[in-house]
């Protein structure tokens, strides 16, 4: 997407976000690829939590929905990239806050909704409920002329995408072109954010191994409540803003800090709107519009 | 001779010392306690140059326990003593963590390894 292109894009949405064009899919063709698009990635809503981290923690993703509702430019497809609830150690709870979330997240007015468990939905049941409500844990989908991939770091609570993961992957890999537009969703980062913090997948070197020979690939991920830009050689990880509370910018402090306090000001929490098209064009959207 | 070059095999290219996966030296021992959600102790000293041994155990449920600069990690199943060795290179603070997702308060499961000179 050009400047003007993106500003007009901007323009379109109606809002004042934060756009962030990542360099990728550098070796795609020029040509523009048929029916160009956008989808929403909402992250770590953590369903469940109450706290000082968030006063308002019950209206944050109403209030998000309504915003995304409202865009000009409606998004092909939404995906929640883990974290849909807090976890519990009662798989009542678990459950009910599932299903309230699944509720909740019935208002948007995009028909094609997906989602990927996180740590907290999946961890202590190995995805049992999470599948229950929401269907598989990992999964590919193809949407005009994009591959998606969404990989499930959380269910084994190791962190593990675990060996047979990592051949199923592999498997579904063989069957792309070098030149393939890719896309992987993932909740924790693939690659050693900060591993003194945990922020990492054990075996995620083995996955980025898998991705490194495609050269369109980009990965969009949570867990780490905050957005965040890295490159493992030329795939670019994009971690996205929670719905709940910020966490700490990461650091090289033994112990990672408790969540800040909660300050609307600096505008911690949101969502973005990913545009697909020669390059992929990132837009920040805050949780209500200004 | 042939052991010495196992455990250079073994040995990892670590930030904060070597492992020893030979029970060779095990030096002074340490018990740490885990449960939900903390270590205990959550401070240990040790010395660069003199091994030291953890001694885990778990009073409630699998936890892990993680030292990212030493390049290990192990399980800590109840009921059972999972003993790790270590050799510090150098001094300072390194973090032990546990890494097995164990609920609502996991993340704040961790604790530090403080190695003088
Ligand atoms: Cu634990």
């Amino acid at each position: 997407m050009h400047h003007s292109e993106r500003r007009q894009f901007l323009k379109l949405a109606g809002l004042a976000g934060v756009t962030f064009t990542a360099g990728l899919f550098p070796e795609r063709r020029a040509e523009a690829q048929a029916g160009d698009f956008h989808f929403v990635q909402m992250s770590d809503t953590h369903w469940g939590f109450k706290g000082p981290p968030n006063p308002d923690a019950e209206h944050t993703l109403e209030k998000a929905i309504v915003t995304v509702n409202g865009l000009a430019n409606k998004p092909d497809f939404i995906i929640f990239t883990g974290d849909l609830t807090h976890t519990t150690e009662d798989a009542k709870i678990r459950r009910e806050r599932m299903k309230r979330f699944k509720e909740i997240v019935s208002g948007l007015n995009v028909k094609d909704v997906r989602f990927i468990p996180g740590e907290h939905d999946a961890s202590l049941d190995k995805g049992e409920a999470f599948k229950e409500f929401f269907g598989a844990t990992h999964y590919t989908f193809d949407h005009k002329g994009v591959h998606f991939i969404t990989l499930d770091n959380v269910s084994d609570p190791g962190a593990k995408l675990g060996d047979e993961q990592l051949a199923w992957l592999a498997a579904d890999l063989k069957q792309r072109k070098p030149d393939d537009r890719i896309v992987v969703f993932t909740h924790r980062p693939l690659f050693d954010l900060v591993p003194n913090w945990d922020w990492a997948t054990a075996d995620g070197a083995k996955a980025i191994d898998l991705l490194m020979p495609y050269q369109n690939i980009v990965v969009f991920y949570g867990h780490i409540h905050q957005e965040h830009h890295h490159m493992t050689g030329h795939i670019a990880h994009h971690a996205a803003k929670s719905l709940i509370f910020p966490q700490a910018t990461p650091g090289d402090a033994p112990k990672r800090p408790p969540p800040p306090p909660f300050d609307a000001s600096l505008k911690p929490l949101g969502t973005r709107d990913v545009a697909m098209g020669k390059a992929v064009t990132i837009t920040e959207l805050p949780v209500t519009k200004a | 001779m042939k052991r010495r070059v196992f455990i250079a095999l073994l040995v990892g290219s670590v930030a904060g010392g070597t492992v020893r996966l030979l029970a060779a030296e095990t030096g002074r021992e340490v018990s740490v306690a885990a449960s939900k959600f903390e270590f205990t102790p959550d401070t240990v000293k040790a010395k660069v140059g003199a091994p030291l041994t953890f001694v885990l155990t778990s009073l409630d449920r699998i936890h892990g326990f993680k030292m990212p600069e030493f390049g290990l990690r192990t399980d800590i199943i109840p009921d059972k003593e999972t003993r790790l060795t270590i050799t510090p290179t150098k001094p300072g603070s390194f973090a032990f963590f546990c890494d097995v997702f164990c609920g609502d308060g996991h993340e704040e499961m961790a604790g530090t390894l403080v190695v003088e000179a």
